[in-house]
Order: C-alpha cells, then structure tokens, then sequence
C-alpha cells in the first residue's frame, strides 16, 4: 500500500452479547500515520468512534500473545502487524475463527488452555522432591536443548487454532498448540513423562487427526512451526509402538561444583547504587 | 469453561477452504479429504453392483449394461483421476507424518523457513508424479 493514504478503513466485527443475536460488521475511518500497525488503528477506533469496541492486548511487542485477530483474512497479531505489510487501504479485523466470540475481537481462549493443560506441559519426573526443591540444575547439553528449543517460543496467542482446518471441524481435537507444546516436554531431556502423555494421545484429541495441512506454521507469529512438531511427535508414537523408541532417563541432577575458582582477571562488581 | 454468553464462530467444512489466503498444502489437504470420499463413494457403488453376480450371470449382464453408458465412463474417469492424486497425495503424506520431509528443529529466525517449506519439494514432486500417472492413465483410457 502506498504510504500516501491519510486515513485508512477498519471494518470491524462487532458482537455484543446483551445486545446482538449475532456478530455485524461496521466501518470506521481513522487518520492513518506510517508505521502504524493494526492494534494502533484499533486504538484510534475506540478513541473517536467507537469507546465499547473491546479486544485482548497487552505488551503490544509480539509477547504476551493476547491479541491474536483474524486479520485481512489471516490470523495475525494485531501489534505485530504493520498496516503497510497488508497492501490494502482497509484493514478487516474479525476474532480468531474457531473460538467462541465472548465480545468483538474477544475470543474465548478457554477451551485450548483446557486442552493445553490435559497434555500435561510441564516437567514430569518420579524425583518429585528434586523437581518440586531443586538443589541443582539438570544436565542438559547444548545440543539436547536444539531438540526442543524452537517449540518453547510458543506464546499461546491461539494463531494456529484458528488457522487448522482439523479443528475447524472437530472440537474434539486438541489443536496444534496443545500437541507441540506435548512434543516440546516429550522432547525435553530432563522429562520423564512420554508414557503419561501417550495416553492422552490416543484418539480424536491426539495428533493422528493432523494431516499437514501446514497451516499453524504458516501463520505462527513466532516461526514456533507447531505442524513440525506434531509430526515429529507422531514418529515418536509409531516408534513406540513399535519399540524402538529410545527410552532416555530424565536427565541426572548435576552436581555442585567443588573445586571452582575465581578467575583473577574478572573484576569486582561495582558497589550498590541504591 | 468461563460462563458466558459467547457466540459459536467454528469455521466447520468453510475452514477447510478458508478466505482463500492459503498456502498449497492446505488445498492438498482438502483435495486429498475430497477425493477420499469420492473413492469410498465408488467403492461402496462398485460393491453393490458387482455383487448381482452372487443372484445370476443375467443380474450381472443387467447391472453391467446399466454403468456402461459414457456417463459412467466418465465418472470412471474422475474416479481414475481421484486415485492418482489420493495415493501419490497418500504417500507424501505418510513420509511427512512419520516426521521424514520436515526437517529438524531449528533456531526461529525471521524470515522464518517453516517445515511446510522444507518439505515443498516432496509435495510438487509428488504431484507431478500424479500428473504423470494421470496422463499415461488417459492415453490408455481414451485412446481405444
Ligand atoms: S499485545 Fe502482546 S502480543 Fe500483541
């Protein structure tokens, strides 16, 4: 789009529930400045026209992942999406797809925490006390941590469920979020928890219903590539199955370090300023 | 769940299309659904019509005559076209989800190359395989 535009178009899809039977579109014109991304213009929306529009956001840096839209079409972040990247003079902004409308750009995200939460996304081990007190940190390589590195940059924005075509018809399955967080722990050396999560895999909620349509990656803000993720997982399972899955134990504690030394050549810090 | 008066927005089959902003592999995806049932459909029609034989060799001259027209022949047709797609489709298929094809995990640096990219080879070979089967299948088909 050519930066030449002094106002640009949001059209918008309203949804109140105490008044509306259903969501309705409305259009709005609001002075555009270049730089301004999506959730700016929003902004301005609610500042001259519109004071009830409502939608999620917070960091308004590509972080905290609450203000997933559908975007021109597409499921996006609104801070992180640059109106002059849409080469188009109106903005179209809709909730996430696939997710109950709670108000406007409000989706209820509750469901996929939901499902989330049953996969289990956390270090599972039987030394419960080490995990629960750690005297140490866990042995874990350079290398080990590349296995699952990229699936941890994951910020639940709820992007890729509104992109997947499997879970725009069967709320049943889990969604790519929940299962590439499942593979993130799976592939964490310092888990223990693959036989747990299996049982939570099998059937509709598990990844068999993923058929790579490729979508979650294509639109993850983050390059988390959950598709990966999930097929990586499903080799896992079949190699299970199959038993040559590499059972690894959870990494060991590391122990203290006895005979360290200070290095002379480090200087001490600074002395305390407040 | 929260307790609200929030209003269903599940794409249903419409997802599976989408708003048309998508990438190959999600056309793959539907065609292969598509295709899919269209192969069980002629399963399940190929099935009722060849078991006639088991009542008497007149029933199954009968049915026979009945799916010989070029109305039927072109839907054999489509049906031969479905199955080049569907089982090269299938294959590729079964190669990215054993997690062959995708590569391995990777540092996301932006602009980031996701595993649909890395496995985008596999996909235009895989249909041109299809393509290949398809046309030798119509010479043959049409030509006598
Ligand atoms: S406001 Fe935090 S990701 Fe957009």
């Amino acid at each position: 789009m050519s930066t030449k535009f002094e106002n640009i178009s949001y059209r918008i899809r309203r949804f109140d529930p105490e008044r509306d039977t259903a969501p309705h579109w409305e259009e709005y014109r609001v002075p555009y400045t270049p730089g301004m991304t999506v959730l700016e213009g929003l902004w301005k929306v609610k500042e001259l026209h519109s004071p009830t529009l409502a939608w999620r956001s917070s960091c308004r840096m590509g972080v905290c992942g609450s203000c997933g839209m559908l975007i021109n079409g597409k499921p996006r972040l609104a801070c992180n999406t640059q109106i002059a990247e849409l080469s188009s003079d109106t903005v179209v902004v809709a909730p996430l797809p696939n997710f109950d409308i709670v108000r406007d750009l409000v989706p209820e995200l509750a469901p996929m925490f939901a499902s989330h939460q049953a996969l289990m996304p956390y270090v599972i081990r039987e030394d419960v006390e080490e995990r629960e007190h750690p005297t140490n940190e866990f042995f874990q390589s350079a290398h080990e941590l590349e296995h699952y590195l990229q699936f941890t940059y994951c910020i639940k924005c709820g992007c890729c469920m509104a992109a997947c075509p499997t879970f725009a018809t069967d709320a049943l399955y889990s969604g790519p979020m929940p299962l590439g967080q499942a593979h993130r722990y799976n592939s964490d050396t310092r888990d223990g928890g693959f036989a747990a999560r299996k049982q939570m895999l099998v059937g509709e909620p598990g990844p068999w219903r993923c058929h790579y349509a490729g979508e979650c990656s294509r639109v993850c803000p983050k390059g988390v590539d959950p598709a990966k993720a999930i097929q990586l997982m499903k080799r896992e399972l079949v190699f299970d199955y199959l038993g040559l899955h590499k059972t690894k134990c959870p990494a060991n504690v590391a122990g203290k370090p006895t005979d360290g030394k200070r290095r002379d050549n480090i200087p001490e810090a600074p002395p305390h300023t407040v | 769940m929260l307790d609200s008066k929030s209003h269903p927005n599940r794409l249903g089959i419409w997802g599976w299309l989408g708003g048309g902003r998508w990438g190959v592999e999600r056309y793959l995806y539907t065609l292969h659904r598509l295709t899919g049932l269209g192969l069980l459909a002629y399963f399940l029609l190929h099935i009722v019509v060849t078991s006639g034989r088991a009542f008497s060799a007149a029933a199954w001259t009968r049915a026979m005559s009945q799916v010989s027209g070029p109305f039927f022949k072109v839907g054999e047709y489509l049906v031969f076209l479905a199955f080049c797609f569907h089982a090269i489709n299938g294959i590729r298929l079964g190669l990215v989800e054993l997690g062959f094809a995708v590569g391995k995990p990777i540092e996301p640096v932006y602009p980031y190359r996701t595993s649909v990219d890395v496995q985008r080879p596999l996909a235009l070979a895989a249909l041109a395989v299809a393509f290949v089967l398809a046309v030798i299948g119509t010479i043959s088909m049409w030509s006598d």
